[in-house]
């Protein structure tokens, strides 16, 4: 034990990297689940076509062989991109086409009626998504999001794979260097639930305060 | 008087089901109709056809004398833009059979957004009216009610409410009264006859309550399969009614209801 409280900085320096990686992921997946998802209802069908697209690529292939190509084959295209960039990118595609489907599945529970009187108000479609769909959307979203933030957590910890020096990474470095195995390991267990609690913390605050006064239930998953 | 509305050989199916034929009519401006007939012969789909909810298959539409679903381009007449869709859409208001409210705003916010975000009148001055409007429907004291927290009627009245603030020329009412309860009615048609009394805003209403349609519209258009059967004052069709289908249907609306 003594050997590991030795190593007690890395891993606070993992620590540290796994939580940048998981916000700055979070951030780029949010903006894509919003763009994706909303480019589902646009009237040009290259718009909507480019979002499917988008999405089936994303969610069809695995996460890790989206990180080794942006890590590993675009440098041969000559686009040069730093560990912890190529990880936040491809964390956060990869979560951002599975958001995008939370959203687009959002926006389409808001029932017809509530499309029709914005129309009847004259309402412009840009107005309608702001002030009406997204509104009663948004709610519904994030018990879903909630859930897609600690896969993203959990995720992360396949960027050590191409030498970002997140939990992961570090509790191989302890292995490797001190023989121990069981130790490392169940310490960055306890701290990626650690974080996942947070998360969840962070969460229900959120959807507690989206939905103060209003009749609006956010739904738990389970 | 002039004319407001007018169908001209009006079609209009879903799939194979036909739910107006060659529909013509028209309403003179400030005319307060009721619309009956048994269910699905086409009377909402009138409504819905001027709130520009329903496209129509064939004929025109016009509104104030503008084409509603066609505009002209270089005298020729193609399918209305939707630039041409909203500016015909500044005319008509809409009431809904199942209210329509926004849930996630109180009942003042959703009488001064629309005003702030399409008229674009000024906040305070949406207040304002929305203020008197809520006096008007008898809901002064429930602005800040979510509409979870009112009943239906105070629903409705709030969403007619809603409808009158924008100052359209023609209000739609879509059987405004079958969602409610039943000792919910009179509350909703009562501030119904007030407007029909006190505005010149013309009013087409679809209805299934035959006393209230008489006190309520000049004009009684009594449909069926999407034609007009019969259309006069109420008190002729309800008193010496001449076609066979409309003594029917009314000894059956009335048979049902003794």
């Amino acid at each position: 034990m003594d050997q590991i409280l030795e190593y007690s900085p890395i891993l606070i320096e993992g620590t540290i990297t796994t939580i940048e990686l998981t916000v700055a992921s979070a951030f780029v997946a949010l903006i894509i689940s919003f763009v994706v998802g909303l480019s589902r209802f646009s009237r040009f069908s290259a718009v909507r076509i480019s979002a499917i697209i988008y999405l089936e690529f994303f969610r069809g292939t695995s996460a890790i062989v989206q990180m080794f190509f942006m890590f590993y084959v675009l440098p041969l295209l000559g686009v040069h991109l730093a560990p912890l960039l190529a990880g936040i990118i491809a964390c956060g595609f990869n979560l951002g086409s599975y958001g995008s489907e939370v959203v687009r599945g959002a926006v389409q529970s808001v029932p017809r009626a509530q499309h029709e009187a914005a129309t009847a108000l004259n309402y412009t479609t840009y107005q309608k998504f702001r002030y009406v769909l997204l509104p009663q959307a948004i709610p519904v979203m994030i018990p879903t999001f909630g859930n897609l933030l600690i896969e993203l957590l959990k995720l992360t910890a396949v960027a050590s794979l191409i030498t970002i020096s997140d939990l992961t990474f570090m509790a191989q470095i302890i292995r490797v260097q001190t023989a121990l195995t069981l130790e490392p390991f169940v310490i960055i267990m306890v701290i990626y639930f650690i974080i996942a609690s947070c998360l969840v913390g962070i969460t229900d605050f959120i959807a507690k305060k989206i939905t103060k006064g209003r009749n609006i239930t956010v739904r738990k998953e389970i | 008087m002039s004319k407001i509305i007018e169908f001209q050989n009006v079609s209009k199916s879903y799939g194979q089901l036909q739910v107006l034929k060659n529909l013509n009519m028209h309403v003179e401006a400030g005319e307060k109709l009721a619309l009956i007939g048994p269910s699905g012969s086409g009377k909402t789909t009138i409504l819905r056809i001027l709130m520009t909810l329903e496209t129509i298959n064939s004929g025109h539409v016009l509104v104030e004398d503008d084409y509603l679903w066609h505009q002209r381009v270089n005298d020729d007449l193609v399918p209305a833009s939707e630039k041409h869709l909203r500016k015909m859409r500044q005319n008509v208001g809409m009431v809904f059979q199942q209210f329509n409210l926004f849930p996630h705003l109180t009942a003042i916010e959703n009488i001064v957004q629309p005003q702030v975000l399409i008229k674009e009148v000024d906040k305070p001055d949406a207040m304002n009216k929305a203020r008197e409007l809520l006096a008007l429907v008898g809901l002064e004291d429930k602005e800040q009610h979510y509409p979870h927290q009112l009943s239906g009627g105070q629903q409705q009245r709030v969403a007619i409410a809603r409808a009158l603030a924008m100052d359209p020329k023609i209000m739609l009412f879509d059987e405004v009264t079958s969602a409610l309860d039943p000792e919910l009615v009179e509350e909703v048609l009562n501030v119904l006859r007030m407007l029909a009394e006190t505005s010149d805003t013309t009013m087409l209403t679809v209805t299934h309550e035959m006393n209230f349609a008489r006190d309520f519209a000049d004009r009684v258009l009594f449909f069926e399969k999407g034609q007009i059967v019969e259309s006069g004052p109420p008190e002729e069709i309800f008193k010496n009614p001449k076609e066979e289908r409309t003594r029917n249907f009314l000894r059956q609306i009335i048979g049902e209801l003794s």
